[in-house]
């Protein structure tokens, strides 16, 4: 079963829609309670970073993660903001600390050249490692956008896939059993639901 | 590179989808969901749905009926973000932020606002801390009144007095994150975008806007992208012309326009 944190951050019931439409075990989490009984966790997440980690913390996830996430191992997928919130840090209105899983800066994205921000709409994905989520995707994937900040991890071995909007940034990020994407693939159609697809297969080969 | 989108309207009238024009002329053309499962299959960009139902008409779409099924609006849009895996706009009849906050649990990933924003513009700003930016669009209706332009509310019935410019610039500086601008006369006229609109509007603000009202053919969807819009959006010609996403884009890629193919 994939739990999907419900942390009051986004529009959950399309992340939920898009995993029972393969046919996947979905639920929402409301309480961290859910994670210890779930074989994969996804973070979704559209807002601002501070106010996700307040929420997170206080509602009792931050040490239900590390206890299911880091210690036990399952497999995690955060989407867009929940991608972001695996960082050490953000700059997203001053300087917050973030899950720090995967070592890296959450910063603003440029708008230098005229670039209209919020980065909103399809853009192309440059995929730089196909072996793992991104091994369903098309050969020349577009995904849905909508952020305002990016995640720079230190480690450039991370990062699976690019975008570029002015500036070129990580588009998808996987380490170990963490996974994130800056898009949303639930509303990316069918490569999304590929990518969805090949997230939950992992989830089982785990479980 | 970030692409141009191409998106469909669909609008609601007490239960059923309808083609509309001038706002005030409507034909029943069909079931809610049917085309949403339809454009869902041709992988099309983003979806808009909105529920222009007029206060008291009831709600028809009941199981005794073939279209519809579902008892309120709100099921209705359960049922459209069950099928449609592509970013979801919906609007009509927005008053408050828990009128909001009621779309976005039932699946909605942005909503847009016409007469409530006009209403109360502090209600934008009061969603965009909410809900993020990104999810507020304002949905700048403008018709020719007393000879000069003005932005219309309540189904385009009520001239605001209001300059499309300005409050284009307001509804941005409050927090909106993308506005979808419709001009009344052109709704269903099938006679282009009415360019030098969009072009008044998307040089004033630095958000994405979305045209609406008035696309014939295909080719019309270049001319607004030229005149500024980031989006290019229409209603009728998705129900009257076959194959309207393939042609749609391939029409914008002829002409130059970075499209999702």
């Amino acid at each position: 079963m994939i739990a999907i944190i419900d942390y009051g951050m986004g529009n959950l019931r399309s992340v939920l829609n898009a995993f029972r439409s393969i046919g996947e075990a979905a639920v929402l989490a409301p309480t961290p309670d859910v994670l210890a009984r779930a074989d994969g966790i996804v973070l979704p997440g559209v807002g601002a970073f501070p106010e996700a980690m307040v929420r997170l913390r206080d509602g009792g996830f931050v040490d239900a993660l590390e206890q299911e996430v880091r210690r036990d191992g399952k497999p995690f997928l955060g989407l867009c903001l929940g991608m972001q919130l695996m960082a050490t840090e953000s700059l997203e209105h001053g300087r917050h600390a973030g899950l720090g899983w995967i070592e890296g800066t959450v910063v603003p994205m440029s708008t230098a050249g005229g670039v209209r921000v919020p980065h909103m709409g399809w853009n192309d994905l440059e995929v730089v490692r196909r072996d793992g989520i991104l091994s369903g995707v098309s050969a020349t994937p577009s995904f849905y956008f909508v952020h305002s900040f990016v995640y720079q991890p230190t480690n450039a071995a991370v990062v699976s896939g690019y975008a570029t909007h002015g500036e070129r940034f990580a588009a998808v990020i996987e380490s170990g059993n963490l996974q994130g994407t800056q898009f949303h693939p639930e509303k990316s159609q069918r490569d999304g639901i590929a990518l969805l697809r090949r997230y939950a297969e992992r989830v089982h080969a785990a479980c | 590179m970030l692409k141009v989108r191409l998106i469909p309207v669909l609008l609601l009238m007490n239960g059923r989808l309808v083609r509309s024009a001038g706002f005030d002329t409507h034909q029943i053309i069909g079931d809610p969901l049917h085309e949403v499962k339809r454009f869902n299959e041709w992988n099309v960009d983003e979806l808009i749905y909105i529920d222009i139902s007029r206060d008291g008409g009831g709600f028809e779409g009941r199981p005794d009926h073939k279209v519809g099924g579902f008892a309120d609006v709100l099921e209705t849009l359960e049922a459209v973000s069950e099928t449609c895996f592509m970013p979801l706009t919906w609007g009509g009849r927005i008053r408050s932020i828990s009128d909001m906050r009621e779309r976005f649990s039932r699946g909605a990933d942005k909503i847009t606002l016409n007469t409530a924003a006009v209403d109360d513009p502090a209600l934008i700003t009061e969603g965009a801390r909410i809900f993020g930016s990104q999810a507020i669009v304002v949905s700048v209706d403008v018709k020719t009144v007393d000879g000069r332009d003005q932005v219309v509310t309540r189904n385009g019935t009520h001239a605001t007095g209001l300059s499309p410019v300005e409050w284009a610039r307001q509804a941005a500086d409050r927090g909106a994150g993308e506005l979808l601008l419709q001009r009344v006369e052109r709704d269903g006229a099938a006679r282009g975008y009415d360019l030098d609109l969009i072009h008044a509007i998307s040089s004033t603000v630095s958000i994405p806007v979305i045209a609406l009202s008035g696309v014939g053919r295909f080719e019309d969807y270049a001319k607004g992208v030229a005149a500024g819009a980031s989006a290019v959006a229409a209603a009728n010609i998705w129900h009257f012309k076959e194959l309207a996403d393939r042609q749609g884009k391939s029409a914008l890629a002829r002409a130059g326009v970075n499209v999702r193919l």
